[in-house]
């Protein structure tokens, strides 16, 4: 096996040699995965987008493991998906656009709306300047308020409980903007998912929410056929008529399609869709159970780097040239935000209230217990 | 006078209206029947919730993170426990987020023994709701202090939770709330909805004004030297009449403190009156392991040991599983007025 990180495989996912130099077709327009077809500046642009957060996710592996960082969880092996829905997101903050819960494996999605790496790093580096927590809170926890991006949690699946408020919000306020909430396919046991499903759906207050599921086939150490029964995620839309789409989420023109399908129908229907969506787990749960590469797991990002040398859209310098300026991009951010300021003991109190006219003892913030603390002595 | 629960109703009524209250929501809160207490009758924004505690809390917040201002009720707060790391995730997500959102959410729910509500009807939560941070917690024991906690509660940018003693909720105030008809029977055509059919009734509302009972401040209901009682809830009436009659019959007088915020808590007022008395006595109906007025007795031997004459102590209810149907239980559960009254003459005739 392999170290980690960044060495590449010898061979693709079922035995397939790894076909090289191949040189590119001048006037090809378009990528095609049978009936499905992205532009070749799409496609470009998200495989782009998906070295950039690979390089991101192999560079905080390494970060966990070399004490520049303490822990490492992350989405290799979700990129195709996550940057579809990144690139496809309405950006902006109010209910006339997206709001998104995400869960902790979505870097690729950020990357693609525009977040800079470092603010990426300075979280997982638990700086002063990580503009999400303040280095309070695990990697991938991201919080943008300019762009919607509510507060991520580690607690599993709460956030399909919080996306109907944020719909309903978006349906009284008309427009296209909708809520996406996002997790995993273990969290779906949890109440919240039928939760979510069930408030979507109260009859004349149908919501814009797109449910995603990104479905690894594990939570954790457990395999999701030892835990339940082996039916798509997607069954449990039936129910309540609510309109659902699995797909290889490992394949981007795909991915991207049925995002779009799925976003339009809740944009323009006001109502729920859920997707599921098949993906990798590339270096398992997290860095606590050691973040090693998994091989045996297919690579959408081999794939698709694959699928573009052979279609002639891209040629082998070019994959180079892209992942070598990515690494450079990244390596660049982890020197600037380790050279940053730490909280300080100062902060642990700070942001616990908001400002308030009616609060006697916390006006401003939290400052410890109420009121004067006495000295006994 | 409003009762308790008219005065809540009455504020979320001003919040609707003045406030920018967007919702009023939870199990059974809408038309027809506008809360299991009536607490969310006529109410403009009313609406009925899935029966999902996590449903509404999570609604609550997602709303409140897009803008809106969000009332939810869970029904008793017996049924809250499902829902508890919804409510300790609404405390952290600004100190998560450093500051990226504020939660401006008020969670109503009753609260506490009383109304012979068996088991599942009369729990207490102000133990475990002071141990989730970053929300503030308050309890009423009067319909005006109601009024204007609901109100600080609606314009706190905060998470606040609102425990409504349901011994209480129909207990008339003694004070006006300001726009309130002097004539209560006049109150009561105004605002309560008719027994059976609704469908053509609509509230006429008084002309309210704005009244805020600032948040971490406690109420000094009965002044004194010989010993200070803590309260709040249920139990705080109970203190200020066996404070009375010990006066008449004893000529012991007390300082009883209505807390109305378990949290911030009003300690300089407790300081201060522990520091003139020297004796302290803290009430409430929540189980006695880990109650919260031990905390305040931990902070009272922590800065005022020097200053007390006695031990101070707490009169809880016990530790028990639930408060039993049978009148037998819930007498010997929680506090009663023959047992507060006792303690009070202990701390009072202790000597020193």
């Amino acid at each position: 096996m392999p170290e980690l990180n960044d060495e590449e495989p010898g061979e693709l996912p079922g035995g397939l040699s790894r076909r090289r130099g191949r040189m590119l077709s001048p006037g090809v327009a378009v990528v095609r995965n049978g009936r499905e077809a992205l532009s070749v500046e799409l496609a470009l642009t998200i495989f782009r987008q998906m070295v950039r957060t690979r390089a991101l996710e192999e560079r905080g592996i390494k970060m966990s493991k070399s004490g520049e960082a303490y822990f490492w969880v992350g989405g290799p092996g979700e990129e195709a998906t996550n940057v579809c829905l990144g690139l496809q997101i309405h950006k902006g903050q109010g209910p006339a656009f997206d709001y998104l819960h995400l869960h902790y494996r979505n870097a690729g999605a950020m990357l693609a709306m525009g977040m800079p790496v470092i603010d990426h790093v300075r979280q997982l580096a638990m700086r002063a300047t990580d503009p999400h927590s303040r280095g309070r809170n695990f990697v991938g926890h991201y919080c943008v308020p300019t762009w919607n991006v509510l507060p991520v949690t580690s607690v599993i699946e709460v956030q399909f409980a919080m996306a109907p408020g944020t719909a309903l919000v978006q349906k009284r306020h008309g427009g296209e903007g909708i809520t996406v909430v996002v997790g995993g396919e273990a969290g779906t046991a949890e109440g919240d998912f039928e939760t979510c499903l069930n408030w979507s759906t109260r009859p004349g207050t149908e919501l814009p929410v797109l449910m995603i599921v990104t479905n690894n086939h594990f939570g954790i150490s457990t395999d999701l056929r030892t835990v339940r029964v082996n039916r798509p995620i997607v069954d449990r839309a039936a129910p309540y008529g609510v309109r659902s789409e699995t797909v290889d989420g490992n394949d981007p023109i795909a991915a991207w399609h049925a995002i779009d399908r799925a976003m339009r129908y809740c944009r323009r229907e006001r109502k729920p869709f859920l997707l599921e969506t098949m993906v990798s787990r590339l270096h398992g749960h997290s860095s606590s159970s050691g973040a090693q590469r998994v091989w045996d797991e297919a690579d959408p990002l081999a794939l698709f780097e694959q699928k573009l040398i052979d279609d002639g859209a891209i040629d082998v310098a070019a994959v180079r040239a892209m992942k070598d300026e990515a690494r450079a991009e990244v390596d660049a951010a982890v020197v600037e935000a380790m050279a940053e300021s730490q909280p300080t003991p100062e902060d642990v109190n700070r942001f616990t209230y908001a400002r308030s006219p009616v609060d006697a003892v916390y006006p401003d913030d939290f400052t410890g217990l109420p009121g004067k603390v006495q000295s006994s002595k | 006078m409003a009762t308790l629960v008219q005065a809540v109703r009455m504020a979320l009524h001003y919040g609707e209206e003045h406030l920018g209250v967007t919702d009023v929501f939870g199990e059974d809160v809408g038309p027809p029947l506008g809360g299991v207490f009536t607490a969310t009758q006529g109410l403009k924004t009313a609406w009925n919730s899935p029966l999902d505690e996590r449903g509404i809390l999570g609604t609550a917040m997602g709303i409140a993170y897009a803008g809106g201002r969000p009332v939810c009720e869970i029904q008793f707060c017996d049924y809250a426990f499902n829902s508890i790391d919804m409510m300790k995730l609404a405390g952290n997500q600004r100190w998560a987020s450093a500051g990226g959102y504020d939660m401006p959410i008020v969670v109503m729910t009753p609260n506490g023994a009383g109304i012979r509500g068996s088991i599942y009807h009369s729990h207490s939560f102000e133990s475990w709701a002071s141990r989730l941070v970053g929300w503030k917690i308050v309890m009423p024991s009067n319909a005006l202090d109601a009024y204007g906690l609901v109100i600080a509660a609606i314009k706190d940018p905060n998470p606040v939770l609102v425990l409504l003693p349901k011994a209480l909720l129909r207990l008339k105030g003694d004070k006006l709330i300001p726009g309130e008809p002097a004539d209560p029977e006049e109150l009561g055509r105004m605002i309560d909805a008719p027994i059976g059919d609704r469908s053509g009734w609509a509230p006429q509302w008084p002309d309210l004004k704005e009244y805020v009972v600032p948040i971490g401040t406690g109420d000094l209901v009965r002044e004194g030297t010989t010993a200070t009682v803590v309260s709040y809830g249920r139990t705080l009436p109970l203190c200020a009449q066996a404070a009375d009659e010990l006066a008449r019959e004893h000529g012991w007088t007390f300082d009883v403190i209505d807390l109305r915020s378990i949290f911030p808590y009003d300690w300089d007022l407790i300081s201060a009156s522990v520091t003139k008395t020297g004796r302290l006595l803290v009430v409430n109906e929540d189980t006695e392991v880990t109650n919260f007025g031990e905390h305040l007795l931990r902070r009272a031997v922590d800065e005022h040991f020097y200053d007390l004459s006695v031990r101070p102590r707490t009169l809880m209810g016990r530790h028990v599983p639930g408060i039993g149907m049978n009148q037998v239980y819930e007498q010997n559960s929680v506090p009663q007025l023959g047992q507060v009254r006792e303690a009070m003459r202990e701390i009072a005739a202790e000597p020193a």
